[in-house]
């Protein structure tokens, strides 16, 4: 497999990438860990779902496949799930495009 | 590595893989003749229905005519029967003399000109007997991998497509290429957030400009709509499989197609290059249509990843599948071709994983039936050109 898999539980794709990949379906309070650090996971983490392996702020770019997969949109802890719930595109924005144009 | 298969030598010197007589309808008001036709005559006909060809605006109706007569040209296709209502603006003896003069047998049919349905069914029937007898002229002689165009798929995207399916049929596509063959990926809204870095892989200023160019246009096209793209990409679906942005879709997307330089991109439906290397086709994300749009390029096979699992085929191209998720391989098995999952369970690396796939495409090639072939799974649908991509077009 491309990248780096931590205690067979998760797989950080390149290095620098602010979150990692989950293999399984993991459990919140599961402990994972990335050489000196260990990442508690905060929220259940479903198979191919995402955790974040930093503490990231509001509006910090995310990084996957060590490039930019989107933005916080709200600060988020280690160890937390990461999804559309608290990440987005800032990418074919159409509706930003819109709500600027009636501005 | 094997490099060998056997297939059907055709007049214009390409080999098919399949000895199919095509059945293809004009527009939608001759698709259920087309569908009829073709199901009475048996498993060697095959028909492509579709919605398109009814009073289109020019360039959307040229974009119908370059797919039927791609679909028609394409080297697994033995012969093929091009059937009209007699009402369409598309001439139906323009579609079947284009297709000749890629020396394929063509016969014509008109069901109102015949008389209506009965009629045509009789005289469809007795057309399509006597192109399958032509087409059955043909036997299979050795060909080289170099001959294959081999068209990349993806479609049900999960987390897993990114790490172990596409990847390892990008390993394929760096096999293929490396034996000289073609292998083309599209669907370039699935370009966004990944095209600088398919952009430092052109080989040349001119690929790299018209690649960044299309990927703008269908970003453009969200923004002329007024719509926010998270809607649709990635789909509900791939967002349940944990995809959340398109770019994260998209960088995992583009792993399909290996890591060889990018020689050029095409057109909707436009001929793909034989031996040309690494080439894009600029597709919607539509898995259907951009399908059919790379087979009538003149792809013979299409390798199709999944993590959530498809079942979709073609009418005349095999349709490979290949799923990086251990449990849609279980629980699918039957609609799959290739299991990519022992490379998310650390059983295999992605370079063995990739040879499976390399090694399918050429058992397939050579006559092995595909999941999807054994079931008939055999969509078929044509893009529409937006009216605002028209106006654009037109620059107004």
């Amino acid at each position: 497999m491309k990248g780096r898999v931590l205690d067979g539980a998760a797989l950080v794709l390149a290095d620098g990438d602010s979150v990692a990949t989950a293999l399984g379906d993991l459990d919140a309070g599961r402990e994972v860990r990335d050489g000196d650090r260990t990442v508690t996971l905060a929220d259940d983490v479903p198979f191919g779902h995402k955790f974040a392996l930093e503490p990231l702020s509001a509006g910090e770019t995310v990084r996957k496949y060590g490039e930019v997969i989107g933005r916080a949109t709200e600060a988020v802890a280690a160890g937390e799930w990461v999804h559309t719930h608290n990440c987005e595109s800032t990418r074919g924005r159409g509706d930003v495009a819109a709500t600027e144009a009636e501005r | 590595m094997r490099r060998e298969f056997t297939g059907y030598r055709r007049e214009s010197g390409r080999i098919g893989v399949r000895n199919h007589v095509a059945v293809l309808p004009t527009s939608v008001a001759s698709s259920c003749v087309a569908r009829g036709v073709a199901a009475e005559a048996g498993a060697w006909a095959r028909a492509t229905p579709h919605q398109m060809g009814a009073s289109q605006p020019d360039a959307a109706r040229e974009q119908t005519e370059r797919v039927l007569v791609g679909v028609g040209r394409n080297p697994n296709v033995g012969a093929a029967l091009v059937v009209e209502f007699g009402t369409e603006d598309i001439d139906v003896d323009d579609i079947a003399d284009r297709i000749a003069r890629g020396g394929t047998p063509v016969e014509t049919l008109s069901v109102r000109e015949v008389g209506g349905t009965a009629a045509a069914f009789q005289r469809g029937r007795t057309a399509l007997d006597s192109l399958n007898e032509a087409a059955a002229d043909a036997r299979r002689e050795s060909a080289d991998a170099s001959e294959l165009v081999v068209g990349v798929e993806c479609g049900g995207s999960d987390a897993t497509s990114g790490i172990a399916a596409n990847p390892a049929v990008g390993d394929a596509c760096d096999r293929l290429v490396a034996a000289d063959g073609t292998a083309s990926f599209s669907e370039t809204p699935e370009f966004i957030g990944a095209e600088h870095v398919l952009a430092e892989r052109c080989a040349d200023e001119e690929t790299r400009r018209r690649l960044l160019d299309r990927v703008e246009r269908r970003e453009a096209t969200a923004d002329l709509m007024g719509v926010d793209l998270r809607g649709a990409q990635p789909s509900p679906g791939n967002q349940e499989g944990g995809l959340t942005t398109i770019e994260e879709k998209s960088l995992g997307a583009i792993s399909k197609g290996g890591t060889t330089p990018v020689r050029g991109i095409v057109d909707y439906a436009e001929r793909l290059p034989v031996g040309g290397g690494l080439v894009l086709m600029d597709t919607p994300g539509y898995d259907v249509e951009s399908v059919v749009g790379k087979v009538a390029g003149g792809a013979q096979v299409i390798v199709f990843t999944t993590g959530r699992g498809s079942t979709t085929g073609n009418p005349v191209a095999p349709v490979v599948k290949v799923t990086g998720n251990p449990r849609t391989w279980e629980r699918m098995r039957a609609n799959m071709d290739v299991n990519a999952g022992a490379v998310v369970e650390g059983d295999a690396t992605i370079a063995e994983a990739g040879e499976r796939v390399f090694d399918e495409v050429l058992a397939v090639a050579d006559g092995k039936r595909t999941g999807a072939e054994t079931r008939r799974m055999e969509e078929f649908a044509i893009t529409e050109v937006h009216p605002r991509e028209l106006a654009e077009v037109r620059g107004a």
